[in-house]
């Protein structure tokens, strides 16, 4: 299970990061919004892959036992996942913004801060 | 130990204050005030106390560590909410007088807020991940200020500070989680102490790799820079003011953090490629702002120069230089909020910041004139104001471990930092102003507005004097933060070593 995560990641980055060097600045947004999820996919296997075992302690006891799936890469995902909606949904309304104010979709013609 | 999280709550109260009363300017204005002078006061208490009592460490929750997240306070972190605190004391008084009711409306003072308790998080925390939650608090912030009243320029350069933060967010996300497959904690004292006895050391020059680009991207140094001059002189000059100070700072402390405290085996690797990171982030900015005719863009471009030489402080690994890395953060993080200040004041009385159009200030403002060439004479390194000591120390080191390259760089960006200095001097200052029948077209500034502005300048400048002819018990205070820097076991020991304890 795990090589064909690696594969799918780094499939996920390197399409965020050929979304990114595009001109448009909608495919950057794009670009963000992948890599982003590739981040986060990838932290949710960096522990392994485990099936099957969740992290429960049986009655009368103080830890699991055997081996079981280590709980706390999913808690960061559901952080990140958190933390990059809110920042992506920012960055979605700014080149909205962008656009209705520069009225060009080309990161090319962004060039008034360069005096 | 509650002086440990009040540094992170009080801005947060403040900030959620501040929001409550949404509608009401003038007590949005007295939290703004009263929130950061508390912090400020708050911050000094907690230095003295770290300083009496070693480094002091609290867990959240009451989860020990490595399981809960601890807030650590160590000189380095202590010092640096204290900078905080008196940047946004005085960014705050500031902006009483600069801040248009237009920015006020949508949420100015809450934001500063809530940037000053990421900083601060980002400061305390002992545990990575947490480090990366208080990097995003403060880069929301950021980003809601950057864009305030949403003109033209500030939008093109929120794009671009937006993305390359937002790529450098998942690099550290990415490290992060490749670190924790690998220790299995999140703790860093605990990371340290497991990382140094992993066999494969080639992964973790990877991983130290990672951490290097995630940050200095956050701290903008040499090939990841761009953003920098792109964007900070777009927003209001407070809010420049207050990134200026802090933003790549926090940048600079968390490589100091992480390459002291945990990627410290490979020194003959990592910290080259910092050093020489270091020699072309001081070069490159210098000659950035030696090309640029708008005052705050020339200060940008100098945020670039300056972050080199702290750097250069972590990258030669010595004592004495990690001293004078922390002695120029201290007075680099005055200075520069004070000339982003000082800009904002000239603006005000002028209404530009093209250098071509200003001059006659001396004339007509000879106190302002004064107020500029303190924080720039001490930026160049001129003795006997602050950035002659941080300047003197860091070179002094590169001297002692014969790193002749970049000492030569440092000795020659001090030299074009003070032409860019003597510039500004020039063109604003003491030149005529350019004509005549456009001397002073912009409102007159009121007696109290003129106050609130000059105030906070006028501390700063204090603080800027402060430094240089008291340089001795602040080195002695850097001196104290290196040899904890330089000794991750005690750090280790005050997280780790309390395990059976039970805090109230």
């Amino acid at each position: 299970m795990e090589p064909l995560m690696a594969v799918t990641i780094g499939i996920l980055f390197a399409t965020a990061i050929y979304m990114m060097l595009r001109r448009s600045i909608v495919k950057l947004v794009i670009g963000l919004m992948l890599l982003s999820n590739a981040a986060n996919l990838l932290i949710f296997v960096t522990a392994g892959l485990t099936r099957g075992a969740p992290p429960l302690v049986p009655p009368g006891m103080s830890a699991p036992e055997g081996a079981v799936a280590d709980p706390l890469p999913q808690a960061l995902v559901l952080t990140a996942i958190v933390i990059a909606f809110g920042v992506l949904s920012f960055a979605v309304v700014l080149v909205r913004r962008a656009w209705e104010i520069v009225r060009a979709d080309d990161l090319d013609k962004m060039k008034d801060t360069d005096t | 130990m509650p002086q440990i999280a009040l540094p992170i709550l009080i801005p947060l109260f403040a900030g959620a204050v501040s929001l409550v009363f949404w509608r009401s300017r003038g007590m949005q204005r007295f939290v703004a005030v009263a929130g950061t002078g508390s912090l400020l006061m708050t911050a000094f208490w907690l230095l003295a106390t770290v300083n009496r009592e070693g480094i002091l460490v609290m867990h959240m929750g009451d989860w020990q560590a490595p399981f809960g997240i601890s807030l650590v306070a160590d000189l380095l972190g202590a010092i640096m909410v204290v900078l905080t605190g008196i940047i946004g004391f005085a960014v705050a008084l500031y902006s009483l007088a600069t801040t248009s009711r237009g920015h006020e409306a949508f949420g100015y003072f809450p934001l500063m807020h809530l940037l000053l308790a990421g900083v601060a998080g980002a400061f305390l925390t002992g545990d990575i991940f947490n480090l990366y939650v208080w990097f995003e608090v403060m880069l929301v912030a950021s980003f809601a200020l950057l864009i305030l009243g949403s003109e033209k320029a500030q939008m093109e350069g929120a794009i671009k500070y937006v993305t390359l933060n937002l790529v450098s967010s998942v690099i550290f996300l990415v490290a992060v989680g490749l670190l924790y497959g690998m220790v299995g904690t999140l703790n860093m004292a605990d990371i340290a102490q497991r990382i140094a006895t992993l066999e494969d050391t080639g992964m973790v020059d990877v991983l130290a790799m990672m951490f290097m680009v995630a940050f200095g991207i956050k701290a903008a140094a040499f090939p990841l820079f761009f953003w920098l001059p792109a964007s900070y002189h777009t927003p209001p000059v407070a809010v420049s003011a207050l990134f200026a100070g802090l933003l790549t700072k926090v940048g600079v402390y968390a490589l100091y953090r992480v390459f002291t405290l945990i990627f410290n085996q490979s020194p003959g690797y990592t910290h080259e490629i910092l050093l020489w990171g270091a020699g072309l982030t001081m070069l490159s900015g210098v000659l950035g702002a030696a090309a640029q005719y708008e005052f705050r863009r020339i200060l940008s471009f100098h945020i670039v120069s300056q972050i080199g030489y702290m750097i250069l402080g972590l990258a030669l690994f010595t004592p004495l230089a990690i001293i004078g890395g922390i002695f120029y953060i201290m007075h680099h993080i005055i200075v520069k909020t004070n000339l982003f200040l000082v800009s904002g004041i000239v603006r005000r009385l002028r209404g530009t910041y093209q250098l071509k159009q200003l001059g006659g200030l001396y004339r007509s403002h000879p106190w302002l004139a004064v107020l500029f060439l303190i924080p720039a004479l001490s930026l160049a390194g001129v003795p006997p104001l602050s950035g002659f000591f941080a300047k003197f120390i860091v070179i002094r080191a590169g001297v002692e471990a014969e790193a002749w390259g970049v000492t030569f760089i440092a000795l020659l960006v001090g030299l074009l930092t003070l032409y860019s200095m003597i510039k500004i001097w020039a063109e604003v200052f003491w030149k005529a102003a350019p004509e005549e029948g456009d001397v002073d077209p912009y409102p007159a500034v009121g007696q109290r507005e003129m106050w609130l502005m000059t105030t906070p300048v006028v501390g700063l400048a204090l603080c800027t004097l402060f430094i240089g002819l008291n340089a001795e018990p602040i080195y002695a205070l850097a001196e104290a933060s290196a040899t904890e820097l330089l000794d991750p076991s005690r750090y280790i020991e005050a997280v780790l070593g309390e395990g059976e304890e039970v805090m109230p």
